[in-house]
């Protein structure tokens, strides 16, 4: 639809390509640029050159937002895919697209901060031939290495289409695709949850509002809240960004089953502070009590409240906006997890230096211009005038203003 | 056969330092006195003031945190007694460093080609029958080395004949399932330095508990999706024959 010329009030608004496109572009380049040199030292002078991680806080900034953030925020694949293919809500079929390619983009950069946090990055491939199976990061490492195989299979048919090969593309979504959605919602149950896992050992080294046995459901839960609420954002920035077409019906009820998870997410949450008896670390109102009420109220009960509202539901900014709530609460969670709650549970001392926030940035910069390329190039979404949605959509009625 | 062990008593610990040099020369390390555990000492003999000293280094586990979160089995423990890092093995992800409850496992940070750093419990002298360098060393007896078994029954015959000397508990026999480390502590542990919120069980069946359930929810989960796919699919194949016979039937009609 670019290039086209949209009537309103009487005057003829020309689609403009977007202004800050300069500034990005050279802010992207500088930020490749510094990160560059990081990765020089990284690799020559070891992680201790670029990061104040010591032997008291062995992970920080990039297991934290990185590895635990954005995997949970590459969600949106696996919940997306399933709704639509697995249990039939054919409607959704719009999203599965941006969000396998999101999901697969994410995990690729997911695979890229490893490499730097790694200290022996070049045997990142050794869990394939040396196993401990009852090591938690083995079976995260498997599971991420076929969870990402199992992306690129299902992002593969975007290539194969733009080629022409439509005989290709119709086997693999005849015959691959249940398979590989079916392994894909497995796998991530297996690797979201055990990201969780992966504290449970720690018992005496994480603060008790952030530990618990069943850290592994906490996580897969949330993930599920997070991977819906991700596809609500997804698509309000490709809507703002390529000027896609949005969904709105569709969103709404995804807005009402995010809510409904989220409540899932918050009982099971506080219900376990409560049999173990955390509760009351809450209402110390020290750091760790305000750290834990943001994350709950503004991120979790909040966003709840406004989502199983319908004025709020029906507002397409207003629902983003909510939504963004959702994943910044849950990405708040994961940092408290990883680096709050083990600060708190160890005294260690620990604070990112600006050099890991370049690696961090510079992976979401690249995931972000990845996915740019793959939507300029890929069909990515799908094409058609705005006619199946409803004339007074306020979603259509934004679109229009563009 | 019992594994080995060292004893560490320190009622007669004179802080004389001399297991921390034959510790770094035992492994190749710069002569110095360290400060705290690092990738360059191994062991540490800490002043705790008014002639009190505490030992610190690995506790060499009977069932080792380490061991089990490590993903590609870098660590092991020997069937000796000692927990080993293999240089060939090891992806530096410092999983063995974060689950530690005695926060043993250090970390060359400067290094490109990093390794992880701890008391190997000098395997290679054990290997050969022979005490670890620094219960060898030791000039007043502080550090003995022995099967676990003897240490253990060594320590509590001294518990029983100098009640008033101790803290009452074998620091080690309990803490993380047991150790391979004991100590016979004057001060308790949080006044000697060493963690005192140890649990009193070993750590890897927290997280085993969780995997060792994994081959029961999977497969159950597996089907379910793979039967929900199946319900959608006959659903909507069924829909399609119906509204083809419909057609069909609509043109009889005509």
């Amino acid at each position: 639809m670019s290039g086209k010329n949209y009537r309103k009030g009487g005057t003829v608004m020309t689609e403009r390509k977007l202004p800050k496109l300069h500034f990005w572009s050279s802010f992207f380049v500088l930020l490749m640029i510094t990160l560059a040199v990081v990765l020089f030292k990284r690799y020559t002078q070891g992680i201790g050159a670029i990061s104040n991680l010591n032997d008291s806080m062995p992970w920080g900034l990039w297991i934290g937002f990185d590895l635990l953030c954005g995997v949970a925020l590459g969600a949106g694949g696996f919940t997306v895919t399933a709704v639509v293919y697995i249990f039939h809500l054919e409607d959704y079929k719009p999203m599965a697209r941006p969000a396998v390619l999101t999901a697969f983009l994410g995990y690729l950069m997911v695979i890229a901060a490893l490499l730097v946090d790694l200290g022996r990055p070049w045997n990142i491939w050794h869990p394939l031939v040396f196993w401990n199976p009852h090591s938690v990061m083995f079976e995260v490492g498997w599971c991420v290495m076929l969870y990402t195989t199992v992306l690129f299979l299902e992002f593969l048919p975007l290539v194969f289409e733009r080629l022409g090969y439509n005989k290709q593309v119709h086997f693999m979504h005849k015959y691959l695709t249940p398979g590989l959605v079916i392994a894909g919602v497995l796998l991530s149950t297996m690797h979201q949850s055990s990201l969780g896992t992966l504290y449970v050992i720690v018992p005496e080294k994480l603060y008790p509002l952030w530990y618990s046995p069943i850290l592994p459901i906490l996580f897969f839960v949330s993930a599920i809240t997070l991977g819906l609420a991700m596809t609500n954002v997804e698509s309000f920035l490709s809507f703002r960004a390529f000027g896609k077409r949005l969904e709105a019906p569709l969103l709404r009820k995804i807005g009402a089953a995010t809510a409904v998870m989220l409540m899932v997410y918050l009982v099971i949450r506080i219900e376990d502070l409560l049999v173990h008896g955390s509760l009351k670390y809450a209402f110390k109102f020290d750091m760790a009590s305000w750290f834990f009420l943001a994350e709950i109220v503004i991120g979790g009960i909040v966003p709840m409240v406004l989502l199983f509202m319908k004025r709020i539901r029906r507002n397409p900014l207003a629902l983003t906006g909510t939504q963004i709530l959702v994943v910044l609460g849950i990405m708040f969670n994961r940092m408290n997890v990883a680096v709050t709650a083990f600060q708190l549970g160890t005294g260690s001392d620990y604070r990112p230096l600006w050099m890991e926030f370049v690696v961090s940035m510079g992976m979401i910069a690249i995931g972000v211009f990845l996915f740019s390329l793959a939507a300029r190039y890929l069909p990515v979404f799908p094409e058609g005038p705005l006619t199946d949605a409803k004339p007074k959509d306020p979603f259509v009625e934004l679109g229009k203003l563009r | 056969m019992s594994t080995y062990a060292l004893l560490f008593d320190q009622s007669l610990c004179i802080g004389c330092g001399a297991c921390e040099q034959a510790c770094q020369s035992e492994h190749d390390q710069r002569p110095h006195k360290p400060d705290k555990l690092d990738h360059d000492s191994f062991t540490w003999v800490e002043d705790l003031g008014h002639d009190q000293y505490a030992r610190h280094l690995c506790m060499s586990c009977e069932n080792p945190t380490c061991v089990s979160v490590c993903p590609v089995g870098a660590l092991e423990k020997n069937s000796l007694g000692p927990v080993t890092w293999d240089a060939k093995k090891c992806i530096g992800c410092r999983y063995c460093m974060m689950a530690c409850p005695f926060e043993i496992p250090k970390y060359e940070w400067h290094e490109p080609n990093p390794r992880i750093r701890k008391c190997d419990m000098c395997v290679h002298r054990v290997t050969k029958g022979m005490p670890t360098a620094c219960a060898s060393i030791c000039p007043t007896g502080a550090t003995n080395f022995g099967t676990r078994e003897a240490m253990l029954k060594e320590a509590h015959r001294r518990l029983k004949k100098y009640p008033e000397r101790y803290t009452g508990e074998v620091y080690g026999e309990k803490e993380a399932g047991g150790t391979g480390v004991l100590m016979l502590l004057t001060k308790s542990p949080s006044e000697s330095d060493l963690p005192d919120n140890v649990p009193q069980h070993d750590m890897p069946h927290l997280t085993w508990n969780v995997l060792e359930k994994l081959p029961q929810i999977i497969p159950v989960w597996g089907a379910f999706l793979g039967g929900m796919y199946w319900l959608g699919n006959r659903k909507n194949e069924v829909a399609a024959h119906e509204r083809e016979e419909l057609q069909e039937r609509g043109h009889g009609d005509d």
